[in-house]
């Protein structure tokens, strides 16, 4: 069986507001609102409901033979119950198909994996009992972290809450000579099956498929087939995992990327002895070849494939401290407001507006970032968990003395 | 008497320290009758009508007048560079410069029409409207022959000053509120240093804003000690300030407020806090303003792992540097060189207790504050520690400090003043 593996990251984290000293201790509530459901209207219209359309006509037209699989984040879900009911019921059409497999991640979109075990897993938890809850007692068997954030004891934590695989990066300095068109296990547990992104052509669709100064632009169906073609007849899978907002967002219509993906199953069929299946299935039917040893967490941004893109500088570090040192004191409390502030501030991207690395030339960071530079994220950040300290040292003062 | 002054602003159209001070002066002058004609490169119209104001902007150059050219000639060195404006670092210079309403490039041109509507902004044509400046200020003196004595405002009005004296022969008082040296450093810009050396050479007399000025005067610019005199600053209103703002936290509140370059010192305040930090953890402290040492400091905040307790406010305006100084309960200027810094005066208002450095003008005026060297870090944060803790010296200081405030009137100022006009006058050969 040789097949293709689609996975789709559909996240957007909770933005802070402009949060300033003088809000601390008084003003209490974080979130930008108008510009978190600005955005997610925005993307609705451009990404979410043409391509959650495209799919379905997709699953409907090739009856059982066409299959992809998204992971969503809490926060993401979240936002989708409170902005845009519409997208979370195109999203659940799409799963009730049974063509579409949903994998499981941290609620929160958290680092939560490099720093508590416990944490991580009660972020899991919750993650699985949202999933149950909007799509009909669904539950995922395969993990993805966050940023597809992998090592070998991240994986053998994940096998310990019961999962058979786990997605990540095809990272060249992990992979070295080796494909990442087998399937691989952790090295710690074999129990637990990896599946590697094809980073090549992962990326020739969801970042250069407009790159006027690419040298294979433009690329059509024809060309990404003939390059499947060209994989050896012994590799059996193809992991092309990427966000979902490749689709009408970060490539727009204009761009012809839906005709792309309109017309790109079809010829999968007719032109390659390649078919569409998703994670479990590869993982029940494909064997391992063999551990794969990721002593050094990987991840699936930038040009280094490491943490750096949320870790690393002192901003980050020290705001990363600061937030997982209230950790105990936070469960102590079990308070839902304060839980869920928790939760949101532990989101990825709120690291990933403080990174330095391509301050200077202000590249696919500040895309994604409301702030003008790092310096701006960082004094906010630290402004608004600040009052949360206090929040929650004010809470455990008033448990203890009642 | 009657004065022609030339400054460069005047409230409340105003981007620095300098229209403020004139603003005192002349309400001081005002308060002992004299009359002051004020001429300012732009005047807006909401003035408070304390002098006879001129707005250079509408007056027309009768260039058959040749003493004019001579003026010309001696002023077409000028150059435009960076660093011009007060206190700014090259970043920020460059944006303050973006800001300025008028960008033009046509400067020969534009100089030589009759009228010439300046911004009143320090912009990147400011040399251009410097030298424009003095010319009309030549016409303003021809025109009007009803004044004793000639009072220019820092450099960018010196070539006023001079130009006013040269048509008019009547005595100049060149007054020094700031010195290249101050906004700059070692790394001094040349033309800037000339006009200023020009100025004060040119000048019958010399006033400059403190003892510390006077003796960069003397030292720096080679002008003798008997023609420079230090006149003060002083406050507007001495009263305290009841504010309608509460602290939210329960710590207490440590802060600097300034613009976050060189002149200001903000690294000493920033490794001061540290050492109080490791002591104290129960203490917020608040760095609250821009500039071009910002991301630096933010960068050492965090790489000393004291960013839940050290806090950037950005830069603050109107209502909210009220709200700043109302909810601290000390008041740290480190400054490297400041000329007098009116600031700590202002913290007083809010009984609020201040650290400031010795190398401040304020510092000859102020007796109940803590004074310490700026690069004294382990001083700084044994004086912020006691403050916060030691309730005596603080309410000492809170007590003494606003009594202290009630004898800093700019009238006291102005009648030290008259008698340096009238000094100035009495000793014209």
């Amino acid at each position: 069986m040789r097949t293709i593996c689609f996975y789709f990251q559909v996240h957007q984290p909770y933005r802070l507001k402009p949060y300033r000293f003088f809000d601390i201790g008084e003003d209490h509530y974080y979130w930008d609102d108008f510009l978190n459901r600005s955005v997610i209207r925005k993307v609705a219209q451009k990404c979410y409901l043409p391509m959650n359309a495209l799919l379905l006509e997709l699953i409907q037209k090739h009856h059982g033979a066409f299959k992809v699989t998204f992971s969503f984040s809490g926060t993401f879900m979240d936002q989708l119950e409170a902005y845009a009911p519409d997208v979370l019921e195109s999203f659940q059409r799409l799963v009730a198909t049974g063509q579409v497999e949903l994998l499981n991640e941290t609620y929160g979109h958290s680092l939560a994996a490099l720093k508590s075990k416990e944490e991580f897993a009660g972020m899991v938890k919750q993650h699985q009992d949202k999933i149950k809850q909007l799509f009909n007692g669904y539950q995922p068997k395969v993990f993805r972290n966050t940023e597809l954030i992998y090592s070998d004891k991240i994986g053998a934590m994940v096998a310990d809450l019961g999962y058979k695989g786990i997605l990540t990066e095809g990272a060249k300095h992990v992979l070295g000579w080796k494909s990442p068109n087998y399937v691989y296990q952790n090295s710690i547990n074999s129990d637990l099956k990896v599946l590697l992104k094809n980073f090549r052509l992962s990326d020739d669709i969801a970042f250069r498929f407009s790159n006027k100064t690419w040298e294979d632009y433009p690329l059509t169906t024809d060309k990404f087939i003939n390059w499947i073609n060209a994989i050896p007849q012994s590799e059996q899978v193809l992991n092309l995992f990427m966000d979902y907002e490749t689709f009408g967002e970060h490539q727009w219509a204009e761009t012809g990327i839906f005709d792309f993906m309109r017309a790109l199953p079809e010829a999968v069929f007719k032109h390659t002895n390649f078919g569409f299946s998703t994670p479990s299935e590869v993982i029940d039917k494909v064997p391992a070849v063999s551990p794969i040893h990721v002593p050094i967490p990987i991840s699936w941004a930038d040009e280094e494939r490491d943490l750096t893109a949320w870790l690393g500088n002192d901003l980050q570090d020290e705001a990363f401290d600061r937030l997982y040192e209230l950790e105990a004191m936070v469960k102590k409390t079990k308070d839902p407001d304060l839980m869920r502030d928790w939760n949101y501030l532990q989101t990825s991207d709120h690291f990933y507006y403080m990174c330095t690395k391509f301050f200077s030339d202000g590249d696919i960071h500040s895309y994604f970032s409301p702030y003008d530079t790092p310096y701006d994220a960082f004094i906010n950040y630290m402004n608004v968990l600040s009052d949360f300290v206090l929040r929650v040292k004010g809470k455990i003062k008033e448990l203890e003395k009642a | 008497m009657k004065v022609l002054m030339f400054g460069w602003e005047f409230p409340p159209h105003i981007s620095g320290g300098l229209g403020t001070a004139c603003y005192g002066l002349v309400k001081g002058l005002a308060h002992h009758n004299q009359d002051i004609i004020f001429v300012v490169p732009k005047l807006w119209g909401d003035e408070e009508p304390l002098a006879d104001f001129v707005n250079a902007s509408d007056v027309s150059i009768d260039y058959r007048e040749r003493k004019f050219k001579k003026i010309w000639k001696n002023l077409t060195y000028l150059e435009v560079s960076s660093f011009l404006v007060p206190y700014l670092g090259p970043e920020e210079y460059k944006k303050f410069t973006d800001y300025a309403i008028h960008d033009r490039t046509d400067v020969d041109e534009s100089i030589f029409t009759t009228k010439y509507e300046f911004s009143g902004k320090y912009g990147k044509n400011l040399m251009e409207e410097v030298s424009r400046y003095a010319l009309t200020a030549a016409q303003i003196a021809r025109d009007r022959d009803d004044f004793e004595i000639i009072h220019a405002h820092d450099w960018l009005s010196f070539p006023a000053g001079i130009a006013a004296k040269e048509i008019s022969g009547k005595p100049l008082v060149a007054h020094v509120h700031a010195t290249e040296f101050d906004r700059s450093g070692q790394s001094v810009n040349q033309p800037v240093y000339d006009i200023e050396k020009a100025g004060m050479e040119a000048a019958d007399h010399v006033l400059a804003v403190s003892q510390l000025t006077k003796n960069i005067i003397i030292n720096k610019y080679g002008i003798p000690a008997e023609k420079v005199s230090v006149l003060h600053n002083a406050v507007l209103d001495a009263s305290i300030i009841k504010s309608k703002y509460n602290k939210k936290v329960p710590e207490k509140i440590v802060t600097f407020l300034g613009r976050i370059t060189f002149q200001k010192g903000p690294e000493y305040f920033v490794e001061a806090a540290k050492k109080v930090l490791d002591r104290d953890p129960n203490v917020r402290f608040v760095m609250a303003g821009s500039g071009d040492l910002l991301n630096r400091m933010i960068d050492r905040v965090a790489e000393l792992r004291m960013a839940s307790k050290f806090h950037f406010t950005g830069f603050l305006k109107g209502d909210d540097v009220d709200h700043m100084y109302a909810i601290s309960d000390v008041y740290v200027m480190p400054s490297v060189s400041e000329p007098f810094g009116i600031s700590p005066l202002e913290a007083v208002r809010h009984n609020t207790p201040v650290i400031i450095s010795k190398q401040s003008g304020v510092a000859e005026v102020l007796v109940n504050a803590i004074k310490i060297d700026f690069w004294d870090i382990d001083a700084m944060a044994d004086s912020i520690f006691a403050l916060l803790h030691y309730d005596g010296i603080s309410r000492m200081f809170k007590e003494m400090g606003s009594q202290e405030l009630k004898k800093l009137k700019w009238e006291h100022v102005a009648a030290k003043l008259v008698t340096v006009y009238e000094k100035t006058l009495s000793t014209r050969p």
